[in-house]
């Protein structure tokens, strides 16, 4: 109905909106996110195979290289004998002068690298202690893959679990889990994973332990949703008066009418484990270095804004585009497989 | 409501023991605190004295119940860093939070509802794409990395504004923005979604069949409707954004108690955090509280679910 305002509108010669929506229809954007996450998924699995350098190591003669489609910055100085004081960037001495060409002359000019150009050997350049980022981007995919599997594993196996078992019991059992889960979801988390850092130190297990605390309670809330739905129907009391036990009731008969909820709160949670593991190690309560964390890596290059950008900018984009292209196969998974949850987020 | 108001009690209550139970055993994992306080040579007497003086001699749940004793009264003991009081060093930083806080509370609404509001009137259209690409960015984005972007191009290369400190006006821009970011997606969500139910409803149908202009079914009649769900979700927004003061004030080196928690994590002064988290939790579970509260009080529906 509101359409209405809009139809009476002439049509416009490019209509930036038809335009979006045909691609919508194509979904384009889909399979780019699909590309990106093989991409991704696929780098870090093979990352040893695929990486063109040691992430951890460095080498001290190629520091804060740019990325390989940047060109060397330079400038025109003039040869003087000494440079003024403060006007060092448009006078150089002769004797520096000489050193980059042998022909330099008093009062003449000649140019000078300011920042060295890219190097096809970093394609996205290297960090303050000349690492390649490259290689790091994919070793920290490799690194939030095993932690979003681990914690989804995880997780995703005790809020099942508990889901079910809430669901399918009701009462009091129902009551008693659905409160903790009001509880856990109201715990400040980032804080406690803070508290956890710093009482026993920066590991693997903390991290993923603060992150398994987090993502269960979603699983558990959406998969007693669907049981309380599911055990009404007559097959699961036909499968009771047949004398199945509970157990059987719970993994045989239940289970297989949650998987789709399953795999569509796995799928979105994935970016929000990312995107929260990314925080921690940004704050530096993730994994300990030197093991090569996007949000860690960002915060790596904060101090090198203004002569080497690149450093904070490209494991931000790889964050970005992960988490970008998860939720928009996680939306298009939604509608696909579970429509009922569309309106639960 | 009574019930209801009880039961938010209750498991507000249970939750922030929780979250003291949590800072207090792994204040005892992190190891004996004399280790820090006194030096090797110090004898078994100095040991012992000291440990009555901070009462480890006695067993773990009086130990608890002094320490949930001390929290209630604001004691959190001093800095092992500084030997300052924690309370003291957190009310010292509050100002700036809260500054920064409103700020970014006041941003996500300027432009959350009024984007939420275009995209659902003029749907698919222009400015429906930019909301949509808003609400997208907004879950996708790490605020970290677009805080320090920000800084990136309005500081480093323009200079328009201060790269990081709290200053004059032009130096809450970037920070509210980032902290704000995920709020304004989120507000325009539920701007969108209510406006567009509401405008599905009955008596907008009726309005319309009576030939009410469509400015006056959208500003009067749908609007009204559509700004209460946001309401709902003020609880979670606040909780956010005290979350996110970590991040922000991380980036722009904003001295509040967030920038407080991340120095107390470098320096591994536990003393500190343990006071800056149980605050922050009191902060925002209090906040959800009393925002659910009021929330049921004007919605009867919220009670009963």
């Amino acid at each position: 109905m509101a359409n209405t305002v809009l139809a009476t509108r002439p049509p416009s010669a490019f209509n930036i909106t038809q335009w979006w929506r045909k691609l919508r229809r194509r979904h384009v954007f889909l399979g780019i996110s699909v590309f990106l996450l093989l991409l991704v998924a696929g780098t870090g699995i093979l990352a040893p195979l695929i990486a063109p350098h040691d992430p951890h190591k460095g080498n001290l003669a190629d520091q804060k290289l740019p990325p390989a489609w940047i060109g060397e910055r330079t400038t025109t100085k003039t040869v003087v004998e000494f440079p003024e004081p403060g006007l060092s960037h448009r006078q150089i001495s002769i004797s520096r002068a000489q050193r980059i060409d042998p022909n330099a002359a008093l009062g003449g000019e000649v140019q000078v690298i300011l920042r060295e150009g890219g190097n096809s050997r970093y394609l996205l350049g290297t960090d303050d202690l000349g690492r390649d980022i490259l290689s790091r981007i994919i070793y920290g995919a490799r690194i939030s893959l095993i932690i979003a599997g681990v914690t989804l594993g995880i997780g995703g196996a005790i809020g099942t679990g508990l889901g079910l078992i809430a669901g399918y019991f009701g009462r009091l059992v129902d009551e008693l889990l659905m409160r903790i889960v009001d509880i856990f979801l109201a715990l400040p988390l980032v804080l406690v994973a803070l508290v956890l850092v710093v009482a026993v130190g920066q590991s693997f297990f903390i991290t993923t332990m603060v992150l398994v605390l987090f993502i269960w309670v979603r699983f558990a809330r959406q998969i007693r949703g669907e049981v309380l739905q599911l055990k009404t129907m007559d097959y699961v009391s036909l499968a009771k008066v047949a004398g199945a036990s509970t157990p059987r009731i719970l993994f045989i008969h239940l289970f297989p009418g949650v998987i789709n909820t399953l795999i569509v709160v796995a799928t979105l949670q994935v970016s929000i484990v990312i995107l929260v593991e990314s925080t921690l190690s940004f704050l530096g309560a993730g994994v300990p270095p030197p093991t090569p964390a996007w949000g860690s890596m960002v915060a790596d290059g904060r101090d090198f804004l203004a002569d080497a950008w690149w450093i904070s900018t490209m494991p931000g984009v790889a964050i970005l585009l992960t988490v970008l292209s998860l939720n928009l196969f996680g939306d298009w998974l939604r509608d696909r497989l579970d429509p009922k949850l569309r309106q639960l987020n | 409501m009574q019930k209801f108001i009880l039961r938010r009690l209750a498991i507000t209550v249970v939750t922030l023991i929780l979250v003291s139970l949590i800072v207090f055993v792994m204040a005892r994992a992190s190891g004996d605190p004399r280790t820090l306080l006194l030096d090797d040579y110090a004898s078994t007497e100095m040991w012992d004295e000291l440990g009555v003086e901070l009462g480890l001699d006695k067993p773990l749940y009086i130990q608890y119940a002094i320490f949930l004793g001390d929290a209630l009264l604001l004691d959190f003991g001093d800095s092992v860093i500084d030997n300052q009081p924690v309370t003291a060093t957190i009310l010292e930083r509050l100002p700036a939070t809260l500054q920064l806080g409103a700020a970014a509370f006041i941003f996500s609404l300027v432009i959350g509802i009024p984007l939420g509001i275009l995209s659902s009137i003029k749907r698919d259209s222009f400015w429906d794409q930019v909301g949509k690409l808003v609400a997208l960015l907004g879950q996708s984005m790490p605020p970290f990395w677009l805080g320090i972007m920000m800084i990136f191009f309005f500081a480093v290369m323009l200079g328009w504004v201060p790269p990081s400190g709290r200053y004059d006006w032009n130096s809450f821009v970037l920070p509210a923005i980032t902290l704000g970011w995920f709020t304004v997606a989120a507000n325009m969500r539920i701007v969108r979604s209510a406006m567009l139910d509401s405008l599905d409803t009955e008596y907008i149908k009726l309005a319309r069949a009576k030939g009410v202009s469509e400015t006056q079914i959208i500003w009067k009649h749908a609007l009204k409707n559509a700004v209460i769900p946001p309401l709902t979700f003020m609880g979670i927004t606040l909780g956010t954004l005290v979350t996110g003061s970590i991040v922000a004030e991380t980036v722009f080196a904003w001295p509040g108690i967030g920038l407080l928690a991340f120095d107390a994590l470098r320096q591994s002064d536990y003393s500190l955090l343990q006071g800056i988290v149980v605050f922050f939790a009191v902060m925002y579970l209090g906040t959800s509280l009393l925002v659910d509260i009021l929330y049921a009080y004007l919605d009867p529906r919220i009670r009963y679910s």
